[in-house]
């Protein structure tokens, strides 16, 4: 019997510990594969978030170091100028990059630091029971935004891609969503090469992965998955916002 | 002994760093210890290092975790209100159980306060700093010698106990040129088998972390490392004594004010005056053994620093409150002169060191 479908090498076997339908899990998997892909699970070194993935470093068999909220790119940075033969990846939520580490984001770009940033925004605090994060949506309720968010008063989310697609030292940055098959592919693809680029030290690579939480959202797994594609993609629409070497041969 | 070279305080500690084997730095620029990063940006570049001016302090401190999370030595200095940046870092620091050096060259506060020489930042080096229970290792040079040869041993103790080694010197001890001989002797080397190196998939993947949700776990984790650091109390304590075989009063000073102090004791002593010195080096783990005895001889003690009497309660409870001890001190950037002393040593001396 042909094994047509299996765990990736680069996953543990603990159980994780998300919300169900939480989309951290495929983002996970996605991340395994690419290393599992391109055989480097060996050299790789990851650096955990504060938020609901800050145990990802039970989840990867990589080498792995927990940072402090928002400073996992200074702490990547680190890492990599230790050994610059390592590949070394963050995984952050939007809480953790996009408000208390948004310095850090900007300038591990800004000194094309030759990393990889998974970058998950699910417009919402989950770990700490759904507040209002810096992507929440306008209009949209969270604990901490109970009549809704109003830009009037707390202003607007910040849109991480289109920030840095300004920064001239950011390699490539895309957003992509895994709230459909063809989305998970797309966003594989882009991982894929952030990672790659990482190899041939081409710089400062960031995905944003559009995702869920239908815990703090407070809707069924399936909602949730449509509420990307009503509310969330619009917003934050997909695509590649920077390719600083496709910009080179298209020129 | 090597040649001696003429040298400020602040490139003292760069050079002996690097002879220490530390080829990453991370800083960031503020008064009065910016030659460090200047030097570094220098040096590093020519033995093939990393120098890298960080965004903040906040980032600095995290470059050094992810160094040290690899296991090599290294390094980032700052001054007072920086310092209370890199707080949160240095935590994780103590909370990872990762070696490090962490340098303040002290200036006035509390806030921007000023850039003149301070040791108000005792209380935040010695008792921890940042949150949760934990120490470091504090250091306190009293000459460019000392920045260079303390900066050796803050390398050596940070890896040995796998935790922090501060620096706590002040603006005089960075500005000031002194002659200095740089010679690192053997450097020791140490087994990091928790380092962060790849896992060249040839064993269980290295963690890197100070989180514990059980909260049993946590509190063995703790008490383990109140183990360390009760070794580190009983092994590692370092002091000068200064004239203390027949004092009657005994002088506490560290850093630039012990170097003022010992001026006003030389005076008093050619007055007749039974003054010593205990000088610590090692502000945390503190010399209380041999200041306790002390206590025993002496009538009364003298605390001359530049803060609002922050080591006096640590002299207090090294000697039980058994004697009286008294401040003479100057803040805000003023430092004590050798009359201050000499007036505080000749008031105790007169009233006898009564309350």
């Amino acid at each position: 019997m042909s094994v047509v479908f299996e765990k990736p090498k680069s996953l543990t076997d603990a159980v994780l510990h998300y919300c169900p339908g939480c989309t951290h899990g495929i983002i996970h998997r996605l991340v395994a594969e690419v290393i599992d892909e391109l055989g480097i699970e060996g050299k790789t070194i990851g650096v955990a978030p504060v938020g609901c993935a800050v145990m990802a470093y039970d989840y990867f068999t990589c080498d792995f170091v927990q940072a402090a909220h928002g400073r996992a790119p200074a702490v990547a940075t680190g890492v990599k100028r230790s050994d610059p033969s390592k590949i070394v990846f963050t995984y952050q939520g939007d809480g953790d990059l996009a408000a208390i580490g948004t310095a850090e984001t900007v300038h591990s770009a800004a000194r094309r630091e030759n990393i990889t940033v998974i970058f998950v925004n699910n417009a919402i605090y989950g770990m700490t029971g759904g507040q209002m994060a810096p992507t929440t949506l306008p209009g949209q309720v969270t604990q901490t935004s109970p009549y809704g968010r109003d830009v009037e008063t707390v202003g607007y989310p910040v849109k991480v891609c289109e920030l840095l697609s300004n920064v001239d030292g950011a390699a490539y940055v895309e957003r992509v969503a895994v709230n459909n098959v063809k989305n998970v592919k797309n966003a594989k693809k882009a991982i894929k090469k952030a990672f790659q680029n990482q190899i041939e030290g081409k710089g400062f690579s960031l995905i944003e992965v559009v995702s869920t939480c239908p815990t703090n959202w407070g809707m069924t797994p399936e909602k949730a998955l449509e509420w990307v594609d009503e509310k969330m993609i619009p917003y934050y629409p997909l695509g590649v916002y920077k390719d600083i070497y496709a910009e080179e041969e298209a020129k | 002994m090597s040649e001696k070279v003429l040298m400020k305080g602040n490139e003292a500690i760069a050079e002996a760093a690097i002879l220490a084997g530390c080829h990453h730095y991370f800083g960031y620029p503020i008064t009065p210890q910016t030659e460090v990063a200047a030097y570094m940006a220098k040096r590093m570049p020519k033995i093939g290092g990393t120098f890298l001016q960080a965004e903040s302090e906040v980032s600095a401190i995290n470059m050094v975790i992810g160094v040290a999370s690899t296991g090599k030595r290294v390094m980032t200095s700052s001054s007072s209100p920086g310092v209370s940046l890199k707080a949160e870092g240095i935590s994780y620091l103590a909370g990872c159980d990762l070696p490090a050096v962490v340098v303040n060259v002290q200036r006035g506060g509390p806030g921007l306060g000023g850039i003149q020489p301070s040791q108000s930042d005792y209380f935040q080096s010695v008792k921890g700093g940042g949150h949760g229970d934990y120490h470091n290792i504090v250091l306190a040079p009293a000459s460019v010698q000392e920045m260079a040869s303390l900066t050796f041993k803050a390398f050596d103790l940070a890896d040995k106990y796998s935790m922090v080694s501060m620096i706590l010197a002040d603006g005089t001890m960075g500005q000031m040129m002194e002659p200095v001989s740089l010679d690192a002797g053997e450097v020791n080397t140490y087994e990091k088998p928790w380092a962060l190196t790849g896992t060249n998939c040839e064993r269980k993947h290295n963690i890197v972390n100070s989180l514990y949700l059980k909260p049993e776990a946590l509190d063995q984790k703790n008490f383990e490392r109140y183990e360390k650091y009760k070794t580190i109390e009983e092994n590692e304590v370092m002091y000068e004594e200064y004239l203390m075989d027949d004092a009657e009063i005994c002088v506490v000073s560290f850093g630039i004010t012990a170097r003022v102090a010992k001026n006003a004791i030389n005076e008093a002593r050619a007055k007749g005056v039974k003054v010593g010195m205990i000088r610590p080096i090692t502000l945390w783990p503190f010399p209380k053994k041999v200041l306790n005895e002390a206590a025993d001889k002496c009538k009364a003690f003298i605390s001359v620093e530049m803060s609002m009497g922050q080591m006096i309660e640590d002299i207090e409870l090294a000697i039980r409150c058994k004697k009286p001890v008294y401040l003479c001190n100057r803040v805000g950037g003023m430092i004590p002169t050798p009359e201050e002393v000499l007036a505080k040593i000749d008031e105790v001396n007169e009233n006898g060191g009564a309350f």
